[in-house]
């Protein structure tokens, strides 16, 4: 491409604020709370996705377990405000630090795995937690925690009265995660994962250490899903094992980026935006019946994008972007 | 308390359960054997084996017995339709193959969860009467529940069945030749796609068997296959990815591993042991018990 590169690097960057002004903008135009809410979930799986998306999309290593650090940031910051009184802000530090040291501890063995014996072991390992945390008496085994309630305010992450606080931080959030992938994409280690995504012996051959790609990869993709999951519990103000540690937030996680495109800059947020508000409204309009009408739609669009859309949709946007060898 | 009679009472059923999950996870290491290609819709084959069988049981007043020939059909056509409209699709995606076989058959899953709900609403069905249920067998001094025990007979006598077909037939022959080379097989004329669609037949008419079976002792509800689903997967995965009989072996372990586990824990946390026993493996040996490299 005839472009300079540091130019295109640097468009990516203004379009990206244009995005985040424009999206700022939107609660001046939608007052209906229900629909805040659905904007408040896409704007926070489109950050939990562009996490997933650092190991799985960049580094390859498919994970379908990240519901653990995401369960792990959410019980972190809740325990330590409810039984505590820690403010959620250190425990949303806490639980991200936590959670990419336990990526690493986990990362040790996992990552001498390949291919399907890795995607089941995070989901062996993600599932062990969860069945861990429902037997676990001291935080709440299976009927979970409730958020001590201290009144609206930004010092305590609480708003019963209004979801704007809790929009404005999940745009931040989303902002910061693409933000990262933005600044890491271009870097060292982006280059690194890429290599060791496509061809490991070959990565290796030239000099790229596979293991320690892999495990920054892991951290920097736990911390910021237990952010997420911090942030979650501060949303919803109630947690339990099913609600932030089930096998089935593994696949949310996942699913927008796959939809949106794996391993792209655009792809998790082009995912959710799309995804989350049909998952949301196909779920009120049709699902309520208790007909699994809801299901039939969701399972047959994702089938449907998946075959397709194999290089997802974002692929629509820029048909002539650098074709990059996939697995 | 744990007496040497509870102990072997526990390992003996522990061991039936597991031939069921080897019978169970055998459909998916063919499929996986033959083209690389994990059907993450594996647990929903059997859940509609189990809602076919309930549906004999119900309007053609068939014993779950004399339905399972009938069901392992039905699930060997369903099989084969699955692969011809969605599988082979998939396989032909450029790029993120992987991703995209995962996702395909995942939306698959959710597909028949969604209309396993609209056919037959979410209520838990069991069945009400039928000729295995409630019996149990004294076999050396230890009781063994008949259905579990029908089930495991069942297994053993599918896997011979199955190493009969994969040694004995042109079509084993073919099924194996497809295995070691997809790309060859098309020179000496054999056709990959029909085998590849055979092979899909088989594998679900193989997990329709056990359904057959569980739909005996245990409820029918359109999530059931998530959770023989996951241990389906690890069993295979422990086996070796594509080992058969890696499967089978797989299976009896996982069986005897969730019995102990359930003696010296509390019983909600009996999978965390088919779990570690997964890891440790694998940390171990990366490719499986009997996978190769």
């Amino acid at each position: 491409m005839p472009t300079d590169f540091p130019e295109r690097r640097r468009r990516l960057l203004f379009v990206a604020a244009a995005l985040v002004v424009m999206v700022a903008a939107l609660p001046l135009f939608v007052r209906d709370v229900y629909v805040q809410n659905i904007l408040v979930l896409t704007l926070m799986y489109a950050a939990l996705s562009q996490s997933w998306n650092i190991l799985s999309g960049y580094c390859g290593q498919i994970s379908l377990g990240h519901a653990l650090y995401f369960g792990l940031g959410a019980y972190t910051s809740t325990i330590l405000f409810t039984k505590f009184g820690v403010l959620p802000w250190f425990g949303m530090l806490g639980g991200g630090i936590l959670s990419a040291l336990i990526a690493l501890a986990l990362g040790y063995p996992c990552f001498r795995l390949r291919g399907h014996y890795f995607v089941i072991a995070t989901i062996v390992i993600a599932e062990t937690a969860y069945l861990l945390f429902l037997n676990w008496d001291w935080a709440g085994a299976a009927l979970g925690i409730n958020m001590r309630v201290r009144g609206d305010s930004w010092v305590t992450f609480q708003f019963a009265r209004s979801k704007l606080p809790y929009f404005y931080f999940a745009l931040g959030l989303a902002a910061l995660t693409w933000l990262v992938t933005w600044a890491l994409e271009e870097s060292k280690w982006g280059y690194w994962w890429r290599a060791v995504k496509d061809n490991p012996e070959a990565a290796e051959s030239l000099g790229v250490v596979v293991f320690h790609s892999k495990m920054a990869a892991a951290a920097v993709s736990a911390f910021f899903t237990a952010i997420g999951g911090s942030f979650y519990a501060q949303f919803v103000s109630y947690i339990d094992p099913d609600s932030v540690m089930s096998f089935h937030f593994s696949l949310l996680m996942a699913l927008p980026a796959v939809l949106g495109g794996i391993g792209t800059l655009w792809g998790p947020a082009l995912g959710a935006a799309i995804l989350i508000p049909l998952t949301e409204l196909t779920r009120s309009y049709v699902g309520g019946s208790g007909k699994g009408i809801d299901l039939i739609v969701y399972g047959a669009l994702v089938m449907i994008i998946a075959l397709a859309r194999p290089e997802g949709l974002i692929s629509l946007f820029a048909p002539r972007r650098r074709a990059r060898v996939g697995k | 308390m744990l007496t040497v009679e509870t102990i072997v009472q526990s390992l003996a059923s522990g061991l039936l359960m597991g031939l069921l999950y080897g019978l169970i996870a055998v459909g998916l290491a063919l499929i996986f054997g033959l083209m690389d290609v994990v059907n993450f819709a594996h647990g929903e084959f059997l859940m509609a084996a189990m809602y076919a069988t309930f549906g004999c049981v119900v309007f053609l007043a068939l014993d779950p017995v004399f339905a399972a020939p009938l069901v392992a059909a039905a699930l060997f056509a369903l099989g084969a339709v699955v692969y011809l409209g969605v599988v082979s699709f998939a396989m032909r995606a450029k790029t993120n193959v992987g991703m995209v076989q995962i996702f395909a058959t995942f939306g698959l899953a959710i597909l028949m969860r969604g209309l396993a709900q609209w056919l037959f609403t979410p209520d838990y069905r069991s069945i009400p009467t039928s000729w295995l249920a409630n019996k149990t067998v004294p076999v050396f001094g230890v009781f063994l529940p008949l259905p579990q025990l029908a089930g495991a007979l069942v297994a053993i006598a599918a896997f011979g069945g199955l190493y009969l077909v994969i040694r004995r037939t042109d079509f084993g022959r073919a099924l194996e030749a497809t295995r070691e080379d997809a790309g060859a097989v098309a020179l000496v004329g054999i056709n990959r796609n029909r085998i590849f669609a055979l092979g899909w037949g088989l594998g679900a008419a193989l997990v329709g068997l056990a359904g057959a079976i569980m739909a005996t002792f245990f409820y029918i509800y359109p999530d059931v296959g998530a959770s023989f689903a996951l241990i389906a997967y690890v069993t295979v995965a422990l086996g070796g990815f594509g080992s058969v009989f890696g499967a089978f072996a797989g299976g009896i372990l996982i069986g005897l591993v969730e019995a102990t586990t359930a003696m010296i824990m509390p019983p909600a946390l009996k999978s965390v042991g088919i779990y570690a026993v997964y890891l440790g493996v694998v940390f171990l040996r990366p490719r499986g018990l009997f996978g190769s490299i």
